[in-house]
């Protein structure tokens, strides 16, 4: 037996005996947020995942991690998918910062944050936009200024994504206010638990609100906390929204669950509602445009499993931008489809369907634009000028 | 399943890319396209002694080179990005299949061997002038004569290189048969009695077809009476892969013109490149011909295989492959602007053939009709 059916047979065992049945199916994912309650077996799940290291498994041991080659994390991520285990641990803290400060951060910084990222130690927001600063993010003004061994942050970031519900924010922020633009920003961490950090909430079209206003009045952060070094930010701070897109795009290898390919259920779905005759959908119009979307969705999961193969590193760079994108402009495709299939009942809010309609209209915006992914390709990848 | 490939076959493509760039340049293809037999037999000859290309997935037993579908597959994704001309699509994809999927074995060592060597040419004749791809649109009928000997009946038409192939495979049903029953595939040199073969004018001049009239030409049974279904749809199959990896080939070489072309061209002072107009066509183009990729490449390792999705997975590539060349041709065009709707300008060449592949073995609506009954069983 080689040693990667070794490892899959090993896994499959422990998998079996370690996974709760509260873990299996649709439920509960922990993202760290102290404010949460776990379920009993969902946090069962995570303590012993995380004790093997299978939170973040390719990390490195020390910080956290199981030191899984590629072919191995695959393995693991297909096991897991076979018992319909859920993921043990997601969010930003072991799928964005995470990543970056392994990358890029000082080995002290490592030591004092990768292990508790790693075992759902805190949730993690990202304070990136401003209102001044949206994809032209590099315009951000919110400021830090070194007071001995803290900066003291002040400015404002919106769209944080769960935000009031987090331990800890990493923020782009401006550290040299003389220099251009792009080369005076930092990456900082600092706790949300805190005077100076305050949360507002935005309320969104679809009614809900999980994005918030976070302002930061003479908020604290500690000066060895600025990660990739001072001034450092642009290319620091890009890089995790490389980490953020892959993880969109489900390759991030290098977070909790890339690879970890989610199925097609849109036929059952559309079927529940289209009018259908002997097992067929009646309507010709729906009924094409369901196939082409199982046709470009499967391709869509092909590409996903091919980056991952075809990556020497163990987080994509700019292929992220275009997986990230074709499944965003997918994912919206379905929703619409789904909304058409259902014709008048589609209005009725009561529906899955319909909020994910009114949520994922997020999609094709957060963590870069449709245009900027665009851009991002063009430039990057075709490599056209400015 | 592992579908990204290994050194040895990166290795492999660029031996065949450095021949192509020789050998293929656009100004042979603008010849070889305005003579009646659409190649150039020397250059054929070198592909077969030097690259020993012909049999490259048919296996060493009938004198091939015993690869499969993969390498099959990069050979064919690199003659589409050149537009090579060569009746590699006919001989080796469509006939050879054919015979290894229908023949016993004493034909398959009788047959393959000229056809792996490139010493014969072959043809596989199908359709019918009612254009369709699958067993029930023949006609053609098979009558038993004598010396174990069929007579062939009917017409065929778009066969591809029908016109100058040594050998051709032909499906036929036995007489008052109907659907999949009754249908087998035959064999019959192309110079034989009875028949008559004309060359149609085609759209894409860079594929020769051929209109092929049977009037009770003798030809030889391949495998059982009957059994030819399954062989031909398993051979539409695999045929369908590998015109789909010509295909990406065609619109990765369309994508790099085009994008060439917006990094040199000046207009308001600047590269139109510069735009986001034009770059969001290119970064769109690269979206649409990634995702084929996927889809062509795991289409390919299926084949080789042998996996049960196969089926499924041939016309989600083919499918694939037919949007993304098609739709990557019309915005090459777009983006060179006046110069791309010339006939100078190479751009034509491809969009043909794009829009000839894009047809060929069923169009992209009858395959993904295919690929939902073929999930959906």
């Amino acid at each position: 037996m080689s040693q990667i059916d070794e490892f899959r047979t090993s896994t499959r065992a422990w998998l079996e005996e370690n996974c709760p049945g509260g873990a299996r199916g649709s439920g509960q994912i922990p993202w760290g947020s102290s404010s949460i309650e776990l379920e009993p077996d969902v946090r069962l799940w995570l303590q012993r995942m995380s004790e093997r290291g299978w939170t973040v498994p390719t990390w490195p041991r020390e910080y956290g991690g199981a030191a899984l080659s590629r072919d191995e994390y695959t393995v693991l991520i297909d096991e897991l998918k076979r018992i319909n285990a859920r993921t043990p641990l997601t969010g930003r803290g072991v799928n964005y910062i995470g990543p970056t400060i392994l990358e890029l951060g000082s080995d002290d910084q490592k030591t004092r944050w990768l292990p508790g990222i790693a075992r759902g130690e805190g949730g993690w927001a990202m304070g990136y936009s401003e209102p001044g600063a949206g994809s032209d993010l590099a315009s951000l003004s919110c400021r830090a200024e070194l007071q001995g061994d803290h900066y003291l942050l002040n400015g404002r970031k919106t769209w944080t994504s769960d935000a009031m519900d987090c331990d800890y924010i990493f923020v782009l922020v401006r550290t040299s206010p003389d220099k251009p633009k792009h080369e005076g920003i930092s990456l900082v961490l600092v706790d949300m638990s805190q005077a100076g950090v305050q949360v507002r909430p935005i309320r969104l079209l679809s009614g809900a609100s999980p994005f918030n206003e976070t302002l930061f009045e003479d908020a604290l952060a500690r000066a060895d906390d600025v990660i990739g070094g001072v001034d450092n930010g642009w290319t620091v701070g890009k890089r995790l929204l490389q980490f953020e897109r892959s993880t969109h795009a489900g390759i991030n290898i290098s977070g909790s669950q890339g690879g970890r390919v989610v199925e097609s259920h849109m036929p059952e779905t559309i079927k529940r509602y289209a009018p259908m005759s002997a097992g067929r959908i009646t309507d010709p119009v729906i009924r094409a445009r369901l196939i082409r979307f199982e046709q470009n969705g499967h391709a869509q999961r092909l590409t996903q499993k091919r980056v991952i193969e075809e990556l020497e590193a163990r987080a994509p760079g700019y292929a992220s931008s275009a997986v990230k994108l074709s499944g965003a402009l997918h994912t919206q495709e379905g929703d619409e489809m789904l909304l058409a299939a259902m014709g008048t009942g589609g209005i009725g809010s009561e529906t899955e369907a319909t909020r994910a309609w009114l949520r994922q209209k997020a999609l094709t915006i957060a963590g870069g634009t449709k245009e900027v992914q665009l851009n991002i390709i063009a430039k990057r990848v075709l490599g056209l000028p400015d | 399943m592992q579908f990204s490939f290994s050194d040895d076959q990166e290795q492999f493509r660029s031996v065949i890319q450095r021949f192509l760039t020789d050998k293929s340049p656009t100004t042979e293809v603008r010849r070889l396209m305005e003579t009646p037999e659409g190649y150039d037999p020397a250059v054929w000859k070198q592909l077969s002694e030097e690259l020993a290309l012909p049999g490259i997935h048919i296996p060493e037993a009938y004198g091939g080179a015993g690869f499969g579908p993969v390498e099959l597959g990069i050979v064919m994704e690199e003659f589409g990005r050149s537009l090579l001309c060569a009746p590699f699509f006919s001989t080796s994809v469509l006939a050879a299949h054919a015979i290894l999927n229908a023949a016993d074995e004493a034909q398959k060592a009788d047959l393959l061997p000229d056809l792996a060597s490139g010493q014969r040419t072959a043809a596989l004749a199908v359709t019918e002038p009612n254009g369709r791809w699958d067993a029930l649109g023949i006609e053609l009928t098979a009558t038993a004569a004598e010396h174990g000997e069929f007579l062939l009946k009917g017409t065929k038409s778009f066969v591809v290189d029908g016109n100058t192939a040594d050998l051709l495979i032909v499906a036929a049903r036995s007489p008052t048969s109907t659907g999949d029953d009754g249908v087998s595939l035959f064999a019959i040199p192309g110079g034989a009695t009875g028949i008559d073969r004309r060359l149609l004018e085609s759209m894409d001049a860079t594929r020769k077809i051929s209109l092929i009239e049977f009037d009770n030409a003798r030809a030889q049974l391949l495998g059982k009476l009957g059994a030819g279904a399954p062989a031909l749809s398993r051979t539409m199959d695999q045929a369908a892969i590998a015109l789909a990896n010509e295909m990406i080939g065609g619109a990765q070489a369309l994508m790099d013109s085009a994008v060439d072309y917006a990094k040199l061209r000046m207009q308001f002072g600047r590269t139109i490149g510069s735009f986001q107009a034009i770059k969001h066509k290119c970064a769109d183009m690269l979206l649409e011909v990634e995702l084929a990729k996927s889809a062509v490449y795991y289409a390919a390792q299926a084949a080789a295989d042998n996996d049960p999705e196969l089926p499924a997975l041939a016309s989600l590539a083919k499918a694939s492959a037919a949007d993304a060349y098609i739709n990557t041709a019309a915005t090459c065009i777009q983006l060179h602007g006046g110069i791309g709707f010339t006939w100078d300008h190479d751009t034509h060449l491809w969009f043909k053939r794009a829009k000839s592949s894009e047809v060929f073995l069923g169009d992209p609506s009858y395959h993904r009709e295919l690929y939902m009954q073929r999930i959906a069983a």
